[in-house]
C-alpha cells in the first residue's frame, strides 16, 4: 500500500526553504518578511510529524520543560550575582547628587527590596520584556537584541554551514585514502584548522586580501570589516569556520573508518557494488550520524569565536554588545544578553538530540 | 618486585612504549618541553624586558638587534613573546590541575554516592554548561574585576584569569571522572576489595584512581591549549590582562590593532599554533597509548 510519502515531501521541503533562504540572502536581496514565519511553521510542522512518528512525544515535552528550568535557574543565578556586584551602574566617576541618584534608581525600580526586583524582572521576562538599557537611555533591551542577533545568528550560521561544506568532504577523502600521504596531509590540514587561532587568521586575511601584504595585488579585493552586503560575509565567515571544519573533518573520517567496518558495508561489497557506490549509498549515511551530534559542543564553539570575530571585523553583533555592556555595568542588557546565548545553546542542543533521535531509530530515549 | 607492582609498571611503561612509536606525539612532547623551559627560564634568555620602550625605534621588522622586530612603543617583540610564553602556559597548566582537583573531587563524590546526590549534582554541572563558557568566563572575570581585594591590578586580573578559567574548566573533569568513577566501581577488583574489608576512601585512592588516571591525564592534556586560547581570547577583548604586562593574547590585541604589520600578530599566532598543535596531539597519542583497544 502506497502511502503520501509526508515525511520526505516535509524534509526536503524543508531543505528547499532553506537554500532559498540562503539564496536570496547571499544575492544581496533583503529576504521577504514573511518568510520568516512560513520557515519557522513549516519546521515546526516537519519537527512535530517526525516526533509523533517516532512516538518521542513525551520525551520531547520533558526535554522542553528541563530546557525551561535551566534558562529560569540561569536567569535567576546571573541576576544574583549582578545584583550582589560591588559598584552600582551610575557610580559614575563625578558623583551625583543624593536626589538625582534616587531618581533615576527608581525609573528603573531599583529602590525597591531585591526579592520584589527579582519577581518584577521574572514577570516582566516571561512577557518577553528584558528592561530597559541603562546606557542606551530609552531604549529596550529586547530592542537591542533583536537588532544584533540576527547578524550574529547570520554569521554562526554560514560559519557553521562552510565548516560542514569543508569539513565532510575532507573527512571522507581522508578515511577513503586511509594510511597514505592524502590522509597524512587531509589530517594535517585538520587539525592546523583546530589549532589556528581566530584572532591570528582574522587580521592575517585583513592584510593579504584588504590591504595587499604581501602581495600587493590583493589590495581592497575583499572590504576588511563590518557586515552590510555579502561581500562583507566572506572573511568574517572564514575566519569563524575554520575551526569547526577542522573538527568535524577528524570526526568524520574517524566515522567513515569505524562504519567502514561494519557488517552491511562487507555484504555490499559482497552484492558486487563499487567502491563508490558503497561509499555514497551505505557509508556516509552512517557516518554523518556521530558528526551531527557534535554539532552542539560546535555550536556552542561558534558562538565563542563569534565575540573575537565581532571585535576584529566590527561586525554589529551580540557578542560586541555583551562585552560593552559588561563595562558599562549595564545589567539589563548583560542579564538579557546571557539569557539569549543561554536559550540559543539550550534550544541548539535540544534539536541536535531531536534530529539524532529522527536520523537513527536504534537510539533508545532515556 | 611483588606482583602488583610489576603490574602496575608495565601498564604505564606498555602506554610508554606506545607513545614513543607516535612520531608527531614524541615530537608534540618535546615541543612542550622547550615551550616550557623557554617560559620558565624568561628572565635568564630574553634579551631584553619586556617593558623597556625605545621610542626611537619603533615597529621595526625583524632584524640582528631584535630578531622578531619591535612593537608600537619600541619594545623587543622577542623578549615579550618570551615573556607571554611564562603567562600563557602558567595561566594553561596551572588552572588546568586546579579544574582537575575541582572537578575530581567533585566527580568522585557524585559518582562514589551515586542515587539522587549524583543526579542532583549532575543536574547543576548541565545548568552551569548551558551557558556558553565565553559567556560565563566574562561574568566571572567582571565579578572578580570589581572586587577590590588586593590595590594591585595586576594580581587582581591575574587571579580573576585563574579563578574563571577554573570554574569554566571543571565541568569537563567532573563529568568523565563521575563516568569512570561509576564504571569502575562496579569492576570485580573493587567488589573484592570491598568484600576484604576496605574502607570507602583506601578503595577510591587505592583502586579506583590509579585506575582512571589514563583518561584524567588525556582530559588535562586537552584542557591546556583551551585554557591558553581563552586566556588569549579573554586578553584580546580586554577583559584579561593589560600592557605593558604580556601573554600571547596580549601581544594579539596589539598585533591586530596595528593594523599592517604582519610580524605583529605573526609571532604571538604562530607560538598559540604551534602549543595548541603540540598539546592536541599530544593528547590524541595519550589517548590511544592508554586505550591499545582502539
Amino acid at each position: 500500500m502506497s502511502r503520501f510519502p509526508f515525511g520526505l515531501v516535509l524534509g526536503w521541503g524543508l531543505v528547499l526553504l532553506i537554500l532559498v533562504a540562503i539564496g536570496i540572502d547571499l544575492s544581496g536581496f533583503e529576504i521577504p518578511s514573511l518568510y520568516w514565519p512560513t520557515l519557522l511553521a513549516w519546521t515546526g510542522v516537519a519537527l512535530a510529524y517526525a516526533i509523533i512518528q517516532q512516538g518521542v512525544l513525551v520525551y520531547v515535552t520533558k526535554r522542553l520543560l528541563e530546557a525551561i528550568f535551566v534558562l529560569w535557574v540561569i536567569a535567576t543565578l546571573t541576576f544574583l550575582l549582578l545584583r550582589f556586584l560591588p559598584g552600582g551602574p551610575f557610580d559614575e566617576e563625578k558623583a551625583l547628587p543624593p536626589e538625582v541618584k534616587a531618581n533615576i534608581e527608581r525609573k528603573y525600580g531599583l529602590h525597591e527590596p531585591v526579592p520584589k526586583q527579582y519577581v518584577n524582572y521574572l514577570i516582566k521576562i516571561s512577557q518577553g520584556d528584558l528592561g530597559e538599557s541603562y546606557k542606551y537611555i530609552g531604549r529596550s533591551v529586547t530592542d537591542i537584541i533583536g537588532e544584533t542577533l540576527p547578524v550574529s545568528a547570520q554569521m554562526g550560521f554560514y560559519s557553521l554551514l562552510l565548516a560542514f561544506l569543508i569539513g565532510i568532504p575532507i573527512g571522507v577523502f581522508a578515511a577513503n585514502r586511509h594510511n597514505t600521504g592524502w590522509d597524512s596531509a587531509a589530517m594535517i590540514f585538520a587539525i592546523s584548522g583546530v589549532a589556528l587561532p581566530s584572532f591570528m587568521v582574522g587580521p592575517l586575511l585583513v592584510m593579504i586580501f584588504s590591504f595587499g601584504i604581501p602581495i600587493s595585488a590583493f589590495a581592497g579585493l575583499l572590504p576588511p570589516a563590518l557586515w552590510e552586503t555579502p561581500i562583507h560575509y566572506i572573511l568574517p565567515v572564514v575566519t569563524l569556520g575554520v575551526r569547526p571544519a577542522g573538527i568535524i573533518a577528524r570526526m568524520m573520517r574517524a566515522s567513515v573508518l569505524e562504519v567502514i567496518k561494519a557488517d552491511f558495508v562487507r555484504t555490499a561489497h559482497a552484492k558486487g557494488l563499487s567502491q563508490t557506490l558503497v561509499l555514497y549509498k551505505h557509508v556516509l549515511k552512517n557516518s554523518l550520524i556521530p558528526v551531527l551530534t557534535i554539532s552542539g559542543p560546535l555550536i556552542a564553539g561558534i558562538l565563542s569565536g563569534s565575540f573575537v570575530n565581532e571585535i576584529i571585523f566590527a561586525v554589529p553583533g551580540m557578542g560586541k554588545h555583551l562585552i560593552q555592556s559588561v563595562t558599562n555595568r549595564d545589567y539589563p542588557l548583560v542579564l538579557g544578553i546571557t539569557l539569549v546565548y543561554a536559550a540559543l545553546l539550550v534550544f541548539a542542543n535540544l534539536i541536535v538530540d531531536l534530529l539524532y533521535v529522527v536520523v537513527d531509530p536504534r537510539i533508545k530515549l532515556s | 618486585m611483588s606482583e602488583k607492582s610489576g603490574s602496575h609498571k608495565s601498564l604505564w611503561s606498555d602506554a610508554w612504549k606506545r607513545l614513543k612509536k607516535n612520531k608527531a606525539s614524541l615530537v608534540s612532547f618535546y615541543i612542550i618541553i622547550f615551550v616550557c623551559s623557554v617560559a620558565a627560564l624568561a628572565p635568564w634568555i630574553s634579551p631584553y624586558s619586556f617593558e623597556t620602550q625605545n621610542i626611537d625605534r619603533i615597529l621595526e621588522g625583524p632584524s640582528a638587534d631584535h630578531w622578531l622586530g619591535t612593537d608600537g612603543l619600541g619594545r623587543d617583540m622577542l623578549s615579550r613573546l618570551i615573556y607571554g610564553a611564562r603567562m600563557s602556559m602558567s595561566v594553561g597548566i596551572f588552572t588546568a590541575f586546579f579544574s582537575l582537583i575541582l572537578g575530581g573531587i567533585y566527580g568522585a563524590i557524585s559518582g562514589w554516592l551515586g542515587g539522587w546526590v549524583d543526579s542532583m549534582m549532575m543536574r547543576f554541572i548541565d545548568i552551569l554548561s548551558a551557558i556558553p563558557s565565553l559567556v560565563l568566563l566574562i561574568l566571572v572575570s567582571v565579578i572578580f574585576n570589581s572586587i577590590r581585594f588586593s590595590e594591585n591590578p595586576e594580581i587582581r586580573a591575574l587571579v580573576g584569569i585563574f579563578l574563571s578559567l577554573s570554574i569554566v574548566g571543571w565541568v569537563g573533569v567532573a563529568r568523565l571522572v563521575r563516568g569512570q568513577v561509576l564504571q569502575v566501581k562496579q569492576m570485580l577488583y573493587v567488589e573484592s576489595a570491598r568484600a576484604l574489608g576496605a574502607s570507602g576512601g583506601s578503595i577510591l585512592f587505592k583502586h579506583i584512581f590509579p585506575n582512571i588516571l589514563g583518561p584524567i591525564i588525556v582530559i588535562l592534556t586537552f584542557q591546556v591549549p583551551s585554557n591558553i586560547l581563552f586566556e588569549s581570547f579573554l586578553s584580546f577583548i580586554g577583559l584579561g590582562l593589560q600592557p605593558p604586562y604580556s601573554s600571547w593574547g596580549v601581544l594579539a590585541n596589539d598585533g591586530w590593532r596595528a593594523k599592517s604589520y604582519p610580524h605583529l600578530i605573526l609571532s604571538p599566532g604562530t607560538a598559540i599554533f604551534f602549543t595548541m598543535l603540540a598539546f592536541n596531539l599530544l593528547g590524541d597519542g595519550l589517548r590511544d597509548a592508554f586505550d591499545p583497544k582502539k
